[in-house]
C-alpha cells in the first residue's frame, strides 16, 4: 500500500486555504469553540447552487476543488470522504423545525442536504464525476476509514488520483450538548496558551480538508503517505507502543528514523499523558510539534495533521507555531502523527519525503 | 485478487420478520409487513403507511439479553439482532480464530432518540441519565454497540451512503478479505423509523398514503421501513468445511451525477452500478436469473432503474421483484435485508412476488413477477441499491 | 395583482434563499423553471409550503404545482382565484 500526496485543500480556524503559505502567520482565538475562516466561494461554487448549501457542505467544496487544482487532476477516479456528524447544520435546522413547528410546515431542503453524503455527493455533482462515491461515518475513526480505503483501492483496481478528504462542523446547540458529556472546556483559551492548560475539555474545532492520493510517485507531490493504524480504546500505554512499533516494523523502520512526530495534544489535562509519554519514552530524540491548538478538537481532525506532516515534508520547514521542542537533527525523512479523539479513537499515521 | 467471497450467514429483522425464518414463511406466504405506525408519536401517523418492527425497544433489549435500563439506541438493538442471528448462521463462536470485522450502514443512526430529548439535552436545568444517550446519536456509534456485543474487533466501520448504505458496506467487506485486512466480516446495515425521516420524506412528498406499488403506472411513493440485514462474509480459508451459502461474485457503486435526491432519467449511475458487477463478476447479462430490484415505488426511481434495466439487459430482463411492498424502504438497511433475500433466492430457488402490481409502466417493457416463483433454478441474482446524492450500487449473488 | 406579484416575489427570494437577486430582476411571466429562474423540483416542493404558510392553500399532489408555478403571475393568478 501507500499513497503519495499530489493536491490539498484545507480549509481551517487558520488561515491555510491557501496552500502556498504554511502558517506564516497565525489567527491568536480566544475562545472554547474555534470556527473556520472561510474563503469566498463563489470562485469555486456557483451561487445558484451555494444557496442551498450550508457551511460544512461549502467548506467541503472548496476544499475539495482547491486539492483537485493542487493536483492538477480534473476527474478523480473515486471520492472518498469521513465525517463523524456529517451535515450537522442541517440536520439541526431540520430537527429544530420539526420540534418547533409541531412537524408542520416544514421544507424540504434542509432535509436532503442533511444526509451524511451530500459532501461527496455535491462535489461528484460538480465534477460530473459517475466514480466510485463512500462515505465513512464513523466518529473518530471517520477520516481514517475512508484514507484506507482510498489506500486499498490505489492498490486493488485501475485507479490512479483518489480524492479522499474530511469534514465537520460545529454549531453552538452541539456545542452546549456535547459539553454536557464532558468534552469542552468551561473558559475560554487563547490559541498560544491551550498547551499550557491545566483543566479538563478541549476546546473544540472545526475544519474540511480534502487530498489527491496518487498511486504514482510525482515531481511535485508533497510527500508519500506509507501506513496507518487505528486502535480502539487501548487497554494501556504499552499496547499503543506495540502498535507504533508495528507500524514502523512494518515498514522497515523504527523510532530513531521518526524525525518529526505530530501529536494531537488538546490541552485536556485528562487525556494528554499518552503523548507525553511517547515524547518521553519512544520518541525521546525526535522532535514534536502540535497541531490542535491552531483546529481545535473534533472526530476528523486528523486530517489537520495529515496536511501539516505533508507541508513540513515538501517545505522542510516547522513554523514556530506548531514546535513544541527542538528541530530536527536534519533533513525531515520520515513524520508520524499520533492523534486520539477523548481517549477512545487512537490513530497513527507514517508519512515519508517523497 | 481472483479470490473467492463466501457467504455463510443472513441474519435480519424486519416488519416481515425477527428472523430469517419468520421471514421466508412471510415471503412465500405474500405476507406483506406494510401497516398502521404505532410506536412513533406522529401527526403523520393516519396519513401513511410504514413497515415497523412491532416490538418495542424494551422488548428489544430483552431479547438480546441487557439490563432494562441500558441506554442504547433501536438502530443498535435491531442491528445486534440481526448481525447476532448472520453469526449463528455462520457458526462462529470463537472471533479469535480468524481475524473478525463488522463493517454497518446506517442512514440516521439515534436520531429516533435524539429527536425526543433534543429540548431536554439544550435545558443545562434538567439533569439525568438521559444525558447517556448522547453520544449514541452518531452514525458510527450503532457499529461499535454490535461489535462489543459480538466481540469484533479486527476491523470496525460505518457508511452512511443514504439508501445504498448497507450495499457498500457488503462491497466493502469483500475487498477487505481481498485485501488480506481480515479473514470474515458481518456487513450490512441497519435503520430504526424516525420522526425525522418520516417528516423529511414528508417535505419531498413521495410517500404514498397506501401500500406502495413498485414499477406499477400508478404508483404514488415509498413506504418507509425499519429492520436491520446482516450477512457474514468469509475468505476460503475462513469458511473450509462450512456450509456455504452462496458466493458474492460481483459488486460495483457508482454515481449518478444528476439531482441530489432525483434519479436521472436516464439511470447512468444505476447502469454503471450494474455493468461494474457484472463485469467484475464475469457473468454476461443473460446468466443473470433474478433481479432483486431497488423498486421503492416512486416516479423517479422506478423509471430511472427500469431504464437502466433496459439498457444492460435489452429486451431479454430476467425475472424481477422489488421487495419494499413486503418490508417497506428501510434505507440504510435495504441492502443488507436484500442481501439476504438474494441469498435466500438462491439457497431455495425463489423469486419473490412483487405485491401490489396491476398495470405496466408505458416507459418499460418488463413486468415484475407477481407471484412466488418456485419452478426456476436461481443461480445468480442482482440486488439493486440506489440513495440520495445519486448513489447507485449492484450486487451479485451466485450459486456455490 | 400587481401589488400580491411584488409581495410574492419577495417572498420567493426569501424562501429559496436567493441572495443577490432583487425583485425587480424577476420579470412575472418569466418561466421559474428550466431556462428562466432555474429553478427545479425541490424549489416546487419549497413553494407549495409558501403557499401554505403565507396562504393557507395546499396543494396535495406535486404535480399540479407545474402549470400554477409556471411563472409569478400564474402563482398570483392561483392565490386571487382560491384564496378564500
Amino acid at each position: 500500500m501507500g499513497a503519495y500526496i499530489k493536491g490539498i485543500g484545507i480549509v481551517s480556524p487558520q488561515k491555510t486555504f491557501n496552500t502556498k503559505t504554511f502558517l506564516t502567520e497565525t489567527v491568536e482565538h480566544t475562545t472554547n469553540s474555534l470556527r473556520c475562516i472561510e474563503p469566498y466561494y463563489p470562485e469555486f461554487i456557483n451561487p445558484v447552487l451555494a444557496r442551498r448549501m450550508s457551511r460544512t457542505i461549502k467548506m467541503g467544496i472548496a476544499a475539495a476543488m482547491v486539492s483537485l487544482r493542487d493536483a492538477k487532476v480534473e476527474m478523480p477516479d473515486a471520492i472518498i470522504t469521513g465525517t463523524a456528524l456529517g451535515c450537522w447544520e442541517d440536520t439541526e435546522k431540520f430537527l429544530v423545525a420539526m420540534i418547533e413547528n409541531s412537524e408542520q410546515l416544514l421544507t424540504p431542503t434542509a432535509f436532503m442536504q442533511s444526509t451524511h453524503n451530500t459532501v461527496s455527493s455535491q462535489i461528484a455533482l460538480l465534477l460530473k464525476c459517475m466514480n466510485y462515491n463512500f462515505t465513512y461515518v464513523n466518529k473518530g475513526f471517520s477520516f481514517e476509514s475512508a484514507v484506507l480505503d482510498a489506500m486499498m483501492m490505489l492498490g486493488d483496481s485501475d485507479a490512479k488520483n483518489i480524492l479522499v478528504g474530511a469534514h465537520d462542523e460545529m454549531t453552538e446547540k452541539y456545542f452546549n450538548i456535547t459539553k454536557r458529556v464532558g468534552f469542552w472546556k468551561e473558559e475560554a483559551v487563547a490559541t498560544s496558551e491551550v498547551l499550557r492548560s491545566t483543566t479538563n475539555g478541549s476546546v473544540s474545532g472545526e475544519g474540511a480538508a480534502f487530498f489527491v492520493l496518487g498511486k504514482e510517485k510525482g515531481e511535485d507531490d508533497y510527500a508519500q503517505l506509507r501506513s496507518l493504524k487505528m486502535i480502539f480504546e487501548p487497554e494501556n500505554e504499552h499496547q499503543v507502543e506495540e502498535k507504533i512499533n508495528e507500524l514502523l516494523s512494518e515498514n522497515g523502520l523504527t523510532c530513531a528514523d521518526i524525525d518529526v512526530v505530530v501529536y494531537g495534544k488538546s490541552g485536556d489535562v485528562r487525556y494528554d499523558k499518552i503523548y507525553s509519554h511517547l515524547e518521553d519514552t519512544l520518541f525521546k530524540n525526535s522532535a514534536s510539534v502540535s497541531f490542535k491548538p491552531l483546529c481545535g478538537e473534533y472526530q476528523t481532525s486528523s486530517s489537520f495533521a495529515l496536511w501539516e506532516a505533508a507541508m513540513m515534508l515538501k517545505t522542510q520547514t516547522i513554523p514556530t507555531a506548531i514546535q513544541v521542542n527542538k528541530q530536527p537533527k536534519s533533513e525531515m525523512k520520515n513524520v508520524l502523527i499520533y492523534n486520539h479523539f477523548m481517549n477512545t479513537y487512537h490513530t497513527a499515521f507514517l508519512l515519508s519525503q517523497c | 485478487m481472483s479470490q473467492k467471497i463466501y457467504v455463510t450467514g443472513i441474519g435480519l429483522i424486519s416488519a416481515i420478520g425477527d428472523n430469517v425464518e419468520q421471514t421466508l414463511d412471510s415471503l412465500t406466504r405474500g405476507k406483506t409487513g406494510i401497516g398502521e405506525l404505532e410506536l412513533i408519536d406522529t401527526i403523520h401517523k393516519t396519513r401513511i403507511k410504514v413497515g415497523e418492527v412491532k416490538h418495542t425497544n424494551e422488548e428489544l433489549i430483552k431479547r438480546v439479553g441487557l439490563p432494562a435500563d441500558t441506554k442504547i439506541t433501536r438502530t443498535s438493538l435491531l442491528g445486534m439482532i440481526a448481525a447476532k442471528e448472520a453469526m449463528m448462521w455462520a457458526g462462529i463462536k470463537d472471533t479469535n480464530d480468524f481475524r473478525t470485522g463488522i463493517v454497518s450502514a446506517t442512514s440516521v443512526g439515534g436520531m429516533a432518540i435524539t429527536e425526543n430529548n433534543f429540548n431536554d439535552y439544550l435545558n443545562v436545568e434538567k439533569t439525568g441519565d438521559f444525558l447517556d444517550y448522547i453520544l449514541t446519536h452518531d452514525c458510527g456509534d450503532s457499529t461499535e454497540v454490535m461489535a462489543k456485543y459480538l466481540h469484533i474487533k479486527d476491523y470496525v466501520s460505518t457508511i452512511s451512503t443514504a439508501c445504498s448504505s448497507s450495499a457498500n458496506s457488503i462491497m466493502l467487506g469483500a475487498r477487505l478479505i481481498k485485501n488480506n485486512m481480515v479473514d470474515r466480516v458481518v456487513v450490512g446495515g441497519s435503520d430504526s423509523l424516525s420522526k425525522f425521516t418520516i417528516n423529511g420524506f414528508m417535505t419531498l412528498m413521495i410517500l404514498d398514503k397506501e401500500q406502495c406499488k413498485p414499477f406499477d403506472k400508478d404508483r404514488k411513493g415509498l413506504n418507509l421501513g425499519e429492520g436491520a440485514g446482516f450477512i457474514v462474509l468469509e475468505s476460503e480459508r475462513a469458511a473450509a468445511g462450512k456450509e456455504i451459502l452462496c458466493e458474492l461474485t460481483g459488486y460495483g457503486n457508482s454515481n449518478d451525477a444528476y439531482h441530489q435526491t432525483a434519479s436521472s432519467p436516464t439511470g447512468d449511475g444505476a447502469f454503471l452500478a450494474m455493468e461494474k458487477a457484472l463485469r467484475l463478476s464475469g457473468l454476461k447479462p443473460k446468466d443473470i436469473d433474478y433481479i432483486n430490484a431497488h423498486g421503492t415505488g416512486t416516479e423517479v426511481n422506478d423509471l430511472s432503474e427500469g431504464t437502466a434495466i433496459h439498457r444492460i439487459f435489452g429486451d431479454a430482463v430476467p425475472m424481477i421483484s422489488s421487495t419494499k411492498a413486503f418490508t417497506g424502504h428501510t434505507l440504510g438497511a435495504c441492502g443488507g435485508i436484500e442481501a439476504v433475500l438474494s441469498v435466500l433466492a438462491i439457497k431455495y430457488n425463489l423469486v419473490f412476488p412483487s405485491l401490489n402490481f396491476t398495470n405496466q409502466m408505458n416507459e418499460l417493457k418488463f413486468r415484475p413477477s407477481t407471484v412466488l416463483e418456485t419452478e426456476h433454478p436461481i443461480n445468480h441474482v442482482l440486488s439493486n441499491s440506489f440513495g440520495f446524492g445519486g448513489n447507485s450500487s449492484a450486487l451479485i449473488f451466485s450459486r456455490h | 395583482m400587481e401589488a400580491l406579484i411584488e409581495q410574492l416575489k419577495q417572498e420567493i427570494i426569501a424562501q429559496l434563499n436567493l441572495d443577490g437577486l432583487k425583485t425587480e430582476d424577476i420579470n412575472p411571466d418569466t418561466p421559474l423553471f428550466g431556462d428562466g429562474l432555474g429553478l427545479d423540483s425541490i424549489d416546487a416542493l419549497e413553494l407549495i409550503v409558501l403557499l401554505d404558510k403565507n396562504y393557507g392553500l395546499k396543494i396535495l399532489n406535486p404535480a399540479d404545482g407545474k402549470k400554477i408555478f409556471q411563472s409569478v403571475r400564474s402563482m398570483a393568478e392561483f392565490i386571487s382565484e382560491n384564496k378564500k
